[in-house]
C-alpha cells in the first residue's frame, strides 16, 4: 500500500512525467524502492487521472458519503472546528436524499421522498431554516378500495372519526386505544434517537450510565405496559392490528407502513415495531405526521451541506473512495479510485455496514468476527420507486369533488390478504404483482417542483426483488414500471395519458446509483436482531469501527433508517468525545 | 355505499336548527365531534336561567350505548365498581368504570329501560371498551347516541315548565327515577337527572320529534325565563354541585401515555361510589390492593379565598413552599361569591395537607401580576339546595 510513510522512504525514487495517448495528456507516477540486495523495483505505478499533485494536506476527518447523516456528521465535526472533508461518488450530493432534474422542469425526490423523522434537534442546531429548509407538513392518508369505496384517514380529528365510523363505529373508538398505546412506545423510542446505545456488557461507567437510563425508561412504564410492549416489539402488525380494529380496509391502511423497506410481510413477527418506526417522527410536535421538503428532499441535504460549507466544510463530488488507510491497527486516510490518497486523523463511513466493511476496508484490517457479522448483516432490498411527470393531476373518481384526500398518501391494497401475497411473490423473487404502493403528488403543495399545472407523482413500490428469476434486464425493470403503472390507473382513468416522463427504479438501479446494498433503503433491516445495540453489529454500536480513528455513521447505526440525521449526530459526539473536542450535537428536546 | 362529507368538519344535532338560530355568539366548539355551542347569548344569564328560572341544553353529544341481552346485568355489573343489584326498571343510577389496573376509563349514568335493557351514557366514547369487556357474554351492545335525542331542562322552574308544556306525570316522579310519557302523540321518556345539582329533568325522544318537542317547551317562555345553555354556564353549575368531568379533572384511562398520570376512584374522592361487597368486578384486584395501602393524591374540591381566578395554578403547603399539586378546573361562583376549582394534590402518609396556597398569576391591562390565595378543601358539593330532590317539586 502507498502510504505516507512509503513515500517518505522512497522519496527521491519518484518519477513523474506526462505522455500523450489518444485519451490526451497523461500523468503517470510511479515509485521505486532498492531492495537489499541493490535491485531497484518498481513498487508502484499509477495513471494521475486528475492531478498528479499529491495530495499532502491531512484533514481532521474525513466523511465518506454525502448522504444526510454523512452531511450532518460532518457539519457537527466542522462546528467543533475540525477541518472536514466529505467525499462523494456521484456528482450531486444526498445520497437516498437527493432531488433531481430527470426531465426537464420537474424535479424528483428520487429516492427518500418525504419528512418526519428527521431530529427537530439537529434542524434547530444545525440552522437548517437559514440554509433553506422548508418542510410543509402533508395532509392524511388514503386507502382505495376494490369496491370503488375507499378510506380516509384525514388530518381533521373529527372527520377522522367520522369517517373511521362510517367503516366500523367500533373501529373509530378502538383508534383512540390505538393512538394511545402507540403514543407510549413512541415515547420511549423517541428518547433514545439522539443517544449512543449502551454495551450491555461493557463495564465502562457512561454505558452503565446509559444502561441504566434505558432500564429507567422501562421503569416508568407499568407492569402491563412493559409486557406489552415485548409484545408489540415481537409481533406482526397484522396480529397488533387485529387486537384492535375490525375493517379490512383499516386493517390494511393501517399496516403499510409497517412493511415499508421490510423483506418482511404483514404477518411476519417483527414488523409491527417498523410501523412504529414510521410513526414516531413528528411535523412541529404532531407526531406521526410527514412532511414535504419544499423543492424535494434534495433540500435537506442541500441545507445540511449548505450549514457545513458555512463553517468551513469541503465536499467533493465524483470522489469514489476505493478503500480506507489503515497504517498501524489506525485509520489514517482514503485512497479514491483515481490513486489519490487523502490523509485525515479520522475516517467516517457513511455506507452501509456491508459496504463499509467488505468494500472499502481490507480484509486484513478487520476481525473474523467482524467480518462474518457483516457478511451476515440483513440487508435485503424489498423496495422500487417510480418518479413520473404528469401533464396534469390524474382524476381519482371514488372521491368526492374537491377531495383534500389526493393531498395525502395514496394506497391501493385494501386487505391484509393482498398485502401478504404481494410478499408472497417477493419470496419467490418477483416483483409484487399487486404491489402496495405509497403515492404522493407533492406539486399540489409544492410550487419549486414542475411547471404550473403540472404534477410530479412519487410512488414507492412494495415489494421488489433484488433478484429476479433469470437476473435484471432493462425490459424487466420496465415491465415492473407497468405493473405500478396499471395499479394506478384501475382507479385514476386518466393517469397513463397525464404520463410524460417516469424513472422506474429497482433495487438493483439503486445500488448502483445511490449505492445502497441490495438498494435496502434503512441500511439493513429494522428487526430486534440489528437494533439498539445490536446494531449494525454486537460490539459496533458505538459508531467506533475495528481500528481507531474508524467510524460508522450511517443508518446501519443506531436508531436506524429513515432520513433522521441522528446516526450522523450521534457518530459525531462520540467521535468528538475521542478526540477530547466540545460536545456540538444537540440533546433531544424531550417529551416531559 | 355513503360516502363522506369532508367539508361537514362537526356534526349537528337533531336540535340544530334551533340551536343555530339562537345561538347570537356563534361560539362552537366540538363535544363529541357535535356542533355545540359553549355560549349562546351572555354567559351571566344562562347560568342565572339554570339557578333561578329554567335553562334547556342540547345533550345529543352525550355518547349513549344500548345494552340488551340475557347477559345484561352481569356485563354491567362486571363492568362498573358500584353495587347495581338494587337497580330495576324505571331507575337510573350513577356509575364510574376502571381498566384492570383499578383506573378510572369513563362515568356515566345506567338507565335500567326494562327487563335486560339497559342504556349507559357516558362522557367520552366506550364502544371500543364496552365489546372488548363483552366478550363472551350474550349481550347486545350498539351505540345509539345518533338515535337518541336529549335534551336537559334544569332550574327552579323547570317542572312548572314541562307541566305547561305539556308532559304530565312529573310531579310524583323522584331523583333517579324514570318516566315514559308522551307529547302530541310521540313517546318521551323523562328521568329525574341531571348535571347541574339543582331541580332538573333530561328528556329523550326519537330525533324525528325533536324539534317539536324543542319548541312545544320554549311555548311557555311567556310564562317563564326559558333560555337555552351553552358548556360554558355548565361548567360553572358542575364544579358548584360538586360533579367531576372526566378528561377535565382527570386523565381517562384509555387516553393516557405516561404513567401515573391516570388516576383509580379513591384518587378522584370517588371512594364511595366502590364495592368490594359485589363480585368480581373489572379493576377489583388492583382496587383492594390500593385500598389497604394511604392514599397518595387526590382530587378535591377547594375553595381559593380572594376573586383572582387561579386558573392553571401550582399549589404549594404554603407561601412559597413546597410544591404539592395543580388546579385541573376552576370556576367563580355568582351565587356563591367565590372562586371554586378541582384540584389534584398529594397526600402525605394518606393525610390531606394541613395548608394549601394557590400562586395566581393574572393579567391587568397586559400586565402580569402574581398573588397567593389560601386554599380549602371542600367535601360536600360546594352549593346544594333542598329544591333538588323535593317530591313533589316546588313551584317557584
Amino acid at each position: 500500500m502507498f502510504t505516507p510513510e512509503i513515500l517518505a522512504s522512497a522519496l527521491s525514487f519518484i518519477s513523474q512525467g506526462t505522455r500523450k495517448t489518444k485519451y490526451g495528456v497523461q500523468a503517470r507516477a510511479r515509485a521505486y524502492r532498492r531492495t537489499g540486495n541493490g535491485t531497484v523495483t518498481m513498487i508502484y505505478s499509477r495513471v494521475l487521472r486528475e492531478t498528479h499533485r499529491v495530495n499532502m494536506k491531512k484533514y481532521d476527518a474525513i466523511v465518506i458519503g454525502a448522504g444526510h447523516n454523512g452531511l450532518t456528521n460532518a457539519a457537527f465535526l466542522a462546528k467543533a472546528g475540525l477541518d472536514v472533508l466529505v467525499l462523494e461518488k456521484n456528482e450531486y450530493i444526498g445520497g437516498a436524499t437527493a432531488s433531481r432534474e430527470l426531465h426537464e422542469g420537474w424535479m424528483y425526490s428520487n429516492c427518500s421522498y418525504v419528512c418526519s423523522l428527521f431530529r427537530p434537534e439537529i434542524y434547530q442546531a444545525l440552522d437548517l431554516g437559514e440554509h433553506g429548509l422548508e418542510v410543509v407538513p402533508l395532509q392524511g392518508s388514503t386507502t382505495f378500495k376494490q369496491d370503488g369505496d375507499y378510506f380516509g384517514s384525514y388530518h381533521q380529528p373529527a372527520v377522522r372519526r367520522r369517517e373511521i365510523a362510517r367503516h366500523s363505529k367500533r373501529d373509530a373508538d378502538a383508534s383512540i386505544r390505538f393512538d394511545a398505546d402507540l403514543m407510549k412506545w413512541c415515547r420511549l423510542v423517541r428518547g433514545f434517537l439522539l443517544r449512543t446505545p449502551p454495551d450491555p456488557a461493557s463495564l465502562k461507567i457512561r454505558d452503565a450510565m446509559e444502561f441504566a437510563y434505558l432500564l429507567k425508561s422501562f421503569y416508568r412504564l407499568t407492569e402491563s405496559q412493559i409486557y406489552e410492549f415485548i409484545r408489540f416489539f415481537t409481533m406482526s402488525i397484522a396480529e397488533y392490528l387485529e387486537e384492535y380494529f375490525e375493517s379490512d380496509a383499516i386493517l390494511a391502511h393501517f399496516s403499510g407502513g409497517s412493511i415499508i423497506g421490510t423483506g418482511l410481510g404483514v404477518y411476519s413477527p417483527g414488523t409491527a415495531y417498523v410501523l412504529l418506526h414510521h410513526a414516531m417522527g413528528d411535523v412541529d410536535g404532531n407526531i406521526g405526521s410527514w412532511g414535504f421538503a419544499r423543492g424535494g428532499m434534495g433540500s435537506v441535504s442541500k441545507a445540511i451541506a449548505s450549514s457545513f460549507q458555512s463553517m468551513g466544510g469541503e465536499i467533493r463530488t465524483q470522489a469514489d473512495v476505493q478503500q480506507i488507510l489503515v497504517k498501524g491497527r489506525q485509520a489514517t486516510g482514503v485512497v479514491l479510485d483515481s490513486g489519490e490518497e487523502v490523509y485525515a486523523g479520522v475516517v467516517v463511513s457513511n455506507l452501509d455496514a456491508k459496504r463499509t466493511f467488505l468494500n472499502i476496508m481490507a480484509r486484513k484490517d478487520l476481525p473474523d468476527e467482524l467480518y462474518r457479522r457483516a457478511s451476515n448483516f440483513k440487508i435485503r432490498g424489498s423496495s422500487g420507486k417510480l418518479n413520473i411527470a404528469l401533464d396534469g393531476m390524474p382524476q381519482f373518481p371514488a372521491l368526492p369533488i374537491g377531495s383534500p384526500l389526493t393531498l395525502g398518501h395514496m394506497h391501493f391494497t385494501d386487505t391484509l390478504e393482498r398485502l401478504e401475497r404481494a410478499y408472497d411473490d417477493w419470496k419467490d423473487d418477483c416483483w409484487s404483482r399487486d404491489p402496495y404502493v405509497d403515492t404522493l403528488i407533492p406539486t399540489q403543495y409544492d410550487p419549486t417542483m414542475s411547471p404550473a399545472g403540472k404534477h410530479m407523482m412519487s410512488v414507492f413500490v412494495q415489494y421488489c426483488p433484488v433478484e429476479v428469476e433469470g437476473g435484471w434486464t432493462d425490459a424487466k425493470r420496465d415491465a415492473f414500471g407497468e405493473t405500478v403503472i396499471n395499479q394506478i390507473a384501475s382507479y385514476s382513468p386518466n393517469f397513463k395519458d397525464l404520463i410524460l416522463h417516469a424513472e422506474v427504479r429497482t433495487p438493483r438501479e439503486i445500488e448502483a446509483e445511490v449505492g445502497l446494498t441490495e438498494g435496502n433503503i434503512f441500511q439493513g433491516e429494522l428487526t430486534l436482531d440489528q437494533l439498539m445495540f445490536n446494531r449494525p453489529f454486537p460490539g459496533y454500536a458505538q459508531y467506533r469501527g475495528p481500528v481507531k480513528n474508524m467510524y460508522m455513521c450511517g443508518s446501519s447505526t443506531h436508531p436506524g433508517g429513515g432520513v433522521m440525521g441522528a446516526p450522523g449526530a450521534n457518530a459525531a459526539r462520540e467521535i468528538l468525545l475521542d478526540m477530547g473536542r466540545e460536545n456540538t450535537t444537540p440533546e433531544d428536546f424531550g417529551d416531559d | 355505499m355513503s360516502k363522506h362529507d369532508f367539508k361537514q368538519v362537526l356534526e349537528p344535532t337533531p336540535f340544530h336548527a334551533r340551536v343555530d338560530e339562537q345561538c347570537m355568539v356563534k361560539n362552537w366548539t366540538s363535544w363529541n365531534g357535535y356542533q355545540t355551542a359553549r355560549v349562546y347569548d351572555t354567559l351571566a344569564a344562562e347560568y342565572f336561567a339554570i339557578r333561578s328560572s329554567c335553562s334547556v341544553m342540547d345533550l345529543t353529544p352525550m355518547e349513549k350505548y344500548r345494552i340488551t341481552g340475557p347477559d345484561a346485568f352481569t356485563f354491567l355489573s362486571r363492568l362498573v365498581v358500584r353495587d347495581i343489584s338494587k337497580l330495576q326498571a324505571g331507575r337510573v343510577t350513577y356509575v364510574l368504570w376502571c381498566n384492570d389496573e383499578g383506573k378510572v376509563l369513563d362515568d356515566g349514568t345506567i338507565f335500567q329501560l326494562a327487563e335486560n335493557d339497559y342504556r349507559l351514557c357516558s362522557q367520552h366514547h366506550q364502544l371500543d371498551w364496552l365489546l372488548l369487556s363483552s366478550l363472551g357474554m350474550d349481550v347486545d351492545i350498539s351505540q345509539e347516541t345518533h338515535e337518541v335525542a336529549a335534551l336537559a331542562v334544569q332550574g327552579p322552574t323547570s317542572y312548572s315548565v314541562l307541566t305547561e308544556a305539556g308532559f304530565s306525570g312529573l310531579s310524583q316522579l323522584k331523583p333517579f327515577r324514570i318516566l315514559q310519557t308522551n307529547l302530541h302523540g310521540f313517546e318521551v321518556m323523562i328521568s329525574r337527572t341531571g348535571y347541574t345539582g339543582d331541580l332538573g329533568y333530561e328528556l329523550w325522544t326519537d330525533p324525528a320529534n325533536a324539534l317539536e318537542m324543542w319548541d312545544a317547551i320554549f311555548a311557555v317562555q311567556h310564562l317563564y325565563n326559558i333560555r337555552p345553555i351553552g358548556l360554558d354556564a355548565l361548567e360553572i353549575v358542575r364544579i358548584e354541585a360538586g360533579f367531576i368531568m372526566p378528561g377535565d379533572d382527570f386523565n381517562t384511562a384509555e387516553t393516557t401515555v405516561r404513567a401515573d398520570h391516570d388516576r383509580s376512584p379513591f384518587e378522584l374522592g370517588m371512594g364511595w361510589v366502590v364495592n368490594f361487597d359485589k363480585p368480581y368486578f373489572t379493576g377489583k384486584r388492583a382496587l383492594i390492593a390500593e385500598h389497604s395501602l394511604p392514599v397518595k393524591r387526590r382530587l378535591v374540591k377547594m375553595s381559593v379565598t380572594g376573586n383572582k381566578p387561579p386558573a392553571d395554578s401550582f399549589l404549594f403547603d404554603g407561601k412559597n413552599g413546597k410544591r404539592i399539586g395543580t388546579i385541573n378546573s376552576q370556576v367563580w361562583s355568582p351565587i356563591l361569591k367565590a372562586n371554586l376549582a378541582m384540584a389534584d394534590i398529594e397526600y402525605r402518609n394518606g393525610m390531606k395537607p394541613p395548608e394549601i396556597w394557590a400562586e395566581i398569576y393574572y393579567q391587568k391591562e397586559l400586565e402580569w401580576r402574581a398573588t397567593w390565595a389560601e386554599c380549602r378543601i371542600v367535601e360536600k358539593p360546594f352549593w346544594s339546595h333542598p329544591r333538588r330532590s323535593a317530591t313533589p317539586p316546588g313551584q317557584y
